[in-house]
């Protein structure tokens, strides 16, 4: 109840502080337009932004405060802050280094993009390294098990860490640096080969659909409409619990019949987009010169329509991408997806969930599920700002 | 008028159709399981005749189109068949069958009134916010607000619920103990006690959604702003604010209703992974529990309930989006 009044107070507060604001602006620049025309929504959201800044640093500041518990009470958002503050400095290095090297074409690329954009590829570009390299990288092996478990991450003997495991091991012992990079080249790896699957079976029937038209395409039409009705995850799931019982004990060929069953699913989807995008190519003069001049279907769909569809399919693949990956990474936290020992993020959270109850007195233990969580998070969101940046190129300014 | 009677009872049979459909896909893959259930619970030491008694028992023994039959007779009238990991598996082996089992339907009830709840207080939650929201930044295009929470909902959509679940448990249940981080909800429980235990699972969700409907209430607004009759209303003198909310949201609101009940169909989907991660007594938590055992009936009776909520917010999208736009409702 506390918390609500006092939120609401400050809501208040703030309101006040953005009229002042605004009439002070008024008055001391002599009704400037800029703040003669500023509506009030504006200046308070002015206030807002300030407050919130305010409260980052302030929460920063505290994090490095000398009394424990405050510190500890502050240490993730501080630890935010600094990974802000880091990211975005170098995401903007980024962009300064691309657009001063390379061709002219990249480096055209690189000014007409927004820092949020240099982010996402400069995140992409981390991950794929880190992943092709994984076995370089990590200083243990992902299945190794080392000498002791449950070593607190921080690497400070003084609580429980040990410099040799800067982020600790898990629950009976294994290194979760290691993990973290291993599980890049896994569950990366395994969601990248997903997509690419999906689109070449969605990606063909979804041209030979349009081209060839008539009944293939009505069988295939209403075979993906039944499957669209069932809702992804929850298919996935029903579908896991066969390929479970079929597998039986071999853990492998349950990763391979889940990569199999995500790509099925999610196929039905690139078959939606690239039969819409087909059709409006197929009804196009080239093509029909193309069928007048006698050339086979194999040439028309990957000479005449593939090439005309790749802009709306590029755009599809990296959201597709975060499809598959954020399913992949559900299934393997409710326990049915990539299998131990394979080192795989969805996986990690759920085996070390628990420790974010120690948050409050031992903030480095709980941040172990988290940097895997995390890990998730940052490679869907960075496609994502890419993506989004790719939609609004190619859809033209609007305003 | 007739015409959109005729138009809504077309979607009303295809509704049927496709769920008709679904539910065949759903039992044969259910079929396709290896062994069966009579195998599995008694190990492989069993003899013939015990794993032929609880098969006779349990319906398996017959053909499966006749199973299918039964099972889809039983669904329409609300019996879901009985679960089998509940079944007390001595007290009626050899006796008739159907003694000392427990129902799926009474297994799933009250569950689905809680997962029910949980999808109602996220919608409250999340509806008016997102529409707010996406208001203002169609309003301010452009300006750092729109730019801010752009990227914090590019960021919350992209995030897996798992993550918003546990940065939630951290900040709103570990460090500032303000509310319970484990759903735990049973009968008898108050309704502000109950309200209390779901808030955060809620609010899990309503992040995962707002994004979403937020950006396309911006989209579909920003989208009329050009428009001749927004032009002319600015040139009346209307402030900004009174031609988005007086002339643009009105014919926005077909999309927004679109997006708005294609998401309460997501969180659907949503709902397996959060009520895992807070324990929530929902139907996602015991679809996934009775997915690793392998509890047969319930699995199906659980994926037919998604199928058909799924199927049905989406039959509702449609169809409101059919009413609330007259060039759909009077096609030439």
């Amino acid at each position: 109840m506390m918390t609500i009044l006092n939120l609401l107070l400050l809501a208040v507060g703030m309101a006040a502080v953005g009229w002042v604001f605004r009439f002070l602006g008024q008055k001391i620049t002599g009704n400037k337009p800029y703040f003669r025309d500023m509506s009030f929504g504006v200046a308070f959201g002015f206030v807002f932004g300030a407050v919130v800044l305010v409260w980052l640093v302030w929460s920063y500041v505290l994090s490095h405060s000398s009394d424990p518990t405050v510190a500890n009470k502050y240490f993730f958002l501080g630890k935010a802050v600094e990974g802000l503050v880091i990211f975005a400095i170098a995401a903007w290095i980024f962009r300064i280094l691309g657009r001063s090297v390379g061709t002219n074409a990249t480096r055209k690329l690189f000014r007409s993009m927004p820092l949020t954009a240099s982010f996402g590829v400069l995140t992409i570009l981390i991950y794929a390294f880190v992943a092709i390299f994984a076995g370089i990288l990590a200083p243990y092996g992902q299945e190794e098990i080392l000498g002791a478990a449950n070593i607190v991450p921080g690497g400070n003997p003084a609580m429980g860490g040990n410099p040799d495991y800067p982020l600790g091991t898990d629950q009976i012992g294994r290194d979760i640096l290691s993990r973290l990079i291993y599980g890049a080249q896994n569950t990366v790896g395994i969601a990248f080969a997903t997509t690419v699957l999906a689109f070449f079976i969605g990606g063909t029937l979804g041209f030979l659909a349009a081209t060839l038209g008539g009944w293939l395409d009505q069988i295939v039409s209403r075979a993906v409409d039944v499957l669209m009705a069932i809702p992804s995850l929850i298919f996935a799931l029903l579908l896991m619990t066969i390929a479970a019982a079929w597998a039986g004990s071999e853990k492998g060929l349950l990763t391979f019949y889940m990569v199999l069953i995500i790509a099925v699913i999610d196929s039905t989807r690139v078959f939606r987009l690239a039969r819409a995008v087909g059709l409006n190519i197929v009804v196009m003069d080239y093509i029909e010169a193309a069928k007048l001049r006698g050339e086979g279907l194999g040439y028309l769909i990957f000479r005449e329509i593939l090439p005309n569809a790749t802009a709306p399919l590029l755009a599809e693949f990296g959201l597709r991408f975060c499809f598959v990956f954020l399913t992949i990474a559900s299934l393997s936290f409710l326990g049915v997806g990539i299998q131990p020992p394979l080192a795989d993020w969805g996986t990690m959270v759920r085996d070390l969930a628990q420790f974010i109850n120690f948050a409050a007195f031992a903030p480095q233990v709980a941040s172990a599920p988290l940097l895997a969580a995390g890990a998730i998070a940052l490679l869907t969101v960075a496609v994502n700002f890419v993506v989004d940046w790719m939609l609004h190129k190619s859809s033209g300014l609007k305003e | 008028m007739a015409s959109i009677l005729k138009i809504i009872a077309q979607r009303l049979a295809l509704g049927v159709l496709t769920l008709f459909v679904v539910s065949v896909v759903i039992f044969t893959a259910v079929n396709l399981l290896p062994g069966d259930f009579a195998q599995a619970i008694l190990g492989q030491g069993a003899t013939e005749e015990a794993v032929n008694a609880i098969r006779k028992d349990l319906g398996l023994d017959q053909h499966p189109v006749s199973r299918y039959l039964s099972w889809l007779g039983g669904a329409v009238q609300g019996d879901l068949g009985n679960s089998f990991a509940q079944a007390n598996f001595a007290s009626f082996v050899g006796s008739d069958a159907g003694s000392g089992m427990a129902s799926v339907a009474a297994q799933i009830g009250p569950r689905f009134e809680n997962t029910m709840f949980l999808a109602g207080v996220t919608a409250l939650i999340a509806v008016p916010i997102s529409i707010t929201l996406g208001v203002l930044a169609a309003l301010y295009r452009n300006s750092i607000f729109d730019r801010a929470t752009n990227i914090l909902t590019l960021s919350s959509i992209s995030s897996p619920e798992f993550f918003l679940a546990y940065i939630l448990i951290l900040f709103l249940a570990v460090l500032n103990p303000m509310l319970p981080s484990l759903s735990n909800i049973y009968d008898g429980m108050s309704f502000g006690e109950r309200f209390e235990k779901t808030l955060l699972p809620a609010l899990t969700l309503t992040l995962v959604v707002t994004a979403h409907m937020m950006r396309m209430t911006r989209a579909a607004i920003i989208n009329l702003l050009a428009s001749p009759y927004i032009e002319m209303a600015r040139l009346k003198g209307l402030s900004p604010m009174r031609v988005i909310v007086k002339h643009a949201l009105p014919n926005a609101l077909a999309p927004i209703i679109n997006v708005i009940a294609l998401n309460l169909a997501y969180l659907i989907t949503g709902v397996v992974v959060v009520e895992v991660v807070f324990v929530y007594p929902g139907i996602g938590q015991l679809f996934v529990d009775s997915v690793k055992i392998r509890d047969i009936p319930v699995v199906q009776a659980c994926c037919l309930i998604f199928a058909a909520a799924y199927i049905l917010l989406n039959l509702t999208a449609d169809i409101l989006s059919i009413l609330s736009n007259p060039r759909l409702r009077h096609p030439k």
